[in-house]
């Protein structure tokens, strides 16, 4: 699903931010990237969804090569990705309902289907009593949810989160986690940025450890 | 299609909405829009009418042969019936110098000076009206050099070198409203680019999270468009208003200045296809305003 190959990314500046790095994620695997702050999990993550580009080195996400793609196909590549935020990234001036259909009218679904798929989604992360709320009006742990709705709800093959719980909780933060172990039972491939070592070891899956933009540790395919 | 089409009307819609939420804004940018319309289209119905009331004057091209203070009212009325008789000329009037004093005592107002004159100084004035089929320019020039030959003429007079000039006068007036629409066009994509600009700095975070879920610049740009769109048009519909209620406030004094020259003329609003012109030209400006704006500000708005 993910494939980079000596991949280096220079920041204008001459700010190195990831130094030769190489790790494959098969389809169906979870894995956690893990750091601290500063150390380039973001940046890997900006890399895999195209906020960035690689200064060099090859990135194959879901069978695309990152480098040849135009921006004009930007979008579209985007559709085939879920991403969750730390700061969730909602439009607080639209319900729930209208957040989590976002994807879907972006991508042109049919009208029919949205309301459908829109609950479903809900459904998988226990907010379908909120359709009608505005997220300001959620705790932080509904936010998240929400932002998770959002990005499953078009069934995306791979979900990248960058610190999903990094303003939650410690017993939040397993709720979210185990909606994130639920997906990939269910088949999607999961990238979590995180430095939340507690949650990490807990949901015992391969990790990922950067340090000042090289990867020192990768434990392996799933244990 | 139908899909297409649902989306075309949610980012119509949702673009009306928008101008909804910010009523002053948006009635402040069509108001500003229908005031630099109105402007250039002012200017084009005055020309418009202008030339309207010298296509009258221009078939009236006519000749006015002056006969010697000597010529006798005998001589003059066999002249007259000379001229009558040539295949270029469809009628002559005969003005005597009696008749021509009781017109200008009538019409001038100066009757007191000319009681104080001992003799009538005024000729006697031969009016040809020329043939249509022979009323071009070039024609009329021949005809008047021709009849001013005539032992009897003292003067020939064609009354069309100011209509002449009156169109190339005209010629300017029209260029300079071009010029001046161009200019103004020029302002009102500013105008919609500026507003379209702030629109979508307002919403930036809006445009990354769209961006970010996989939007494409043409979604959204497509609300953007569709409001410069309906603002330019609604602008348009402004100027429209602004030039007939101009036309409303002259057309009193306009009228009575007609009847003072014993003319039917009254000014006369756009034509239907020109009100037209002005409303497509209003919601082309608009959108065109708004997709150069979009243009560079959608590309600097990327999600991080």
């Amino acid at each position: 699903m993910i494939h980079f190959s000596h991949v280096f990314k220079r920041y204008p500046g001459g700010f190195d931010a990831l130094k030769n790095i190489s790790f494959e994620l098969g389809r169906g695997e979870m894995a956690f990237i893990t750091g601290h702050s500063g150390a380039g999990k973001s940046t890997l993550l900006k890399l895999i969804c195209l906020l960035e580009r690689a200064s060099r080195g090859q990135t194959l996400v879901n069978n695309k090569n990152l480098m040849k793609l135009p921006r004009w196909r930007i979008p579209y590549f985007r559709r085939e990705l879920g991403v969750v935020f730390q700061d969730y990234r909602l439009l607080l001036d639209r319900t729930v309902y209208d957040n989590v259909a976002l994807p879907l009218i972006v991508a042109g679904a049919r009208s029919r289907e949205i309301p459908r798929r829109v609950r479903a989604a809900l459904d998988l992360v226990g907010l379908l009593d909120k359709e009608r709320a505005y997220p300001v009006t959620l705790s932080g742990g509904e936010q998240q949810r929400v932002g998770i709705a959002r990005a499953v709800v078009n069934k995306p093959p791979l979900l990248l989160a960058d610190e999903p719980t990094g303003n939650l909780d410690a017993a939040l933060s397993e709720e979210i986690m185990d909606l994130f172990l639920d997906f990939n039972h269910h088949g999607v491939t999961v990238l979590i940025a995180s430095h939340d070592q507690r949650l990490i070891s807990r949901a015992r899956r391969r990790v990922l450890e950067l340090r000042q933009g090289e990867l020192v540790r990768d434990t392996g395919a799933a244990t | 299609m139908t899909n297409y089409l649902l989306r075309h009307a949610q980012a119509f819609f949702s673009s009306l909405g928008g101008l909804a939420r910010a009523p002053i804004a948006s009635l402040m940018t069509i108001a500003v829009i229908g005031v630099t319309l109105s402007l250039p289209t002012g200017l084009y119905v005055v020309l418009d009418n202008i030339q309207r009331l010298s296509r009258g004057w221009e078939g009236s091209g006519q000749i006015s042969l002056f006969l010697k203070r000597d010529t006798g009212a005998a001589a003059a009325q066999k002249l007259a019936d000379k001229i009558r008789l040539l295949p270029a000329v469809a009628g002559v009037e005969y003005i005597s110098r009696d008749a021509a004093l009781a017109e200008f005592r009538r019409l001038s107002g100066f009757g007191a000076a000319l009681d104080a004159l001992e003799h009538n100084p005024l000729p006697a004035v031969l009016v040809v009206r020329p043939d249509a089929a022979h009323a071009g320019p070039g024609a009329l020039e021949s005809l008047a050099e021709e009849l001013g030959r005539r032992r009897e003429v003292e003067l020939v007079q064609l009354d069309l070198q100011w209509v002449k000039r009156l169109r190339a006068m005209l010629g300017i007036g029209q260029r300079a409203a071009l010029v001046l629409a161009g200019l103004l066009g020029l302002a009102v994509l500013l105008i919609v680019g500026n507003t379209a600009r702030l629109g979508v700095l307002n919403r930036r975070d809006e445009v990354a999270v769209i961006k970010l879920v996989g939007g494409t610049d043409a979604f959204i740009r497509r609300p953007f468009l569709y409001s410069g769109l309906v603002q330019g048009l609604l602008g348009a519909l402004t100027a429209w208003f602004f030039v007939g209620l101009s036309r409303l406030l002259l057309s009193g004094p306009i009228e009575e200045l007609a009847r003072l020259y014993e003319s039917e003329f009254s000014l006369s609003g756009p034509a239907p296809m020109a009100v037209l012109g002005l409303l497509g030209l209003g919601g082309a400006l608009g959108w065109l305003g708004s997709r150069l704006a979009l243009r560079r500000h959608l590309r600097e708005i990327e999600p991080d």
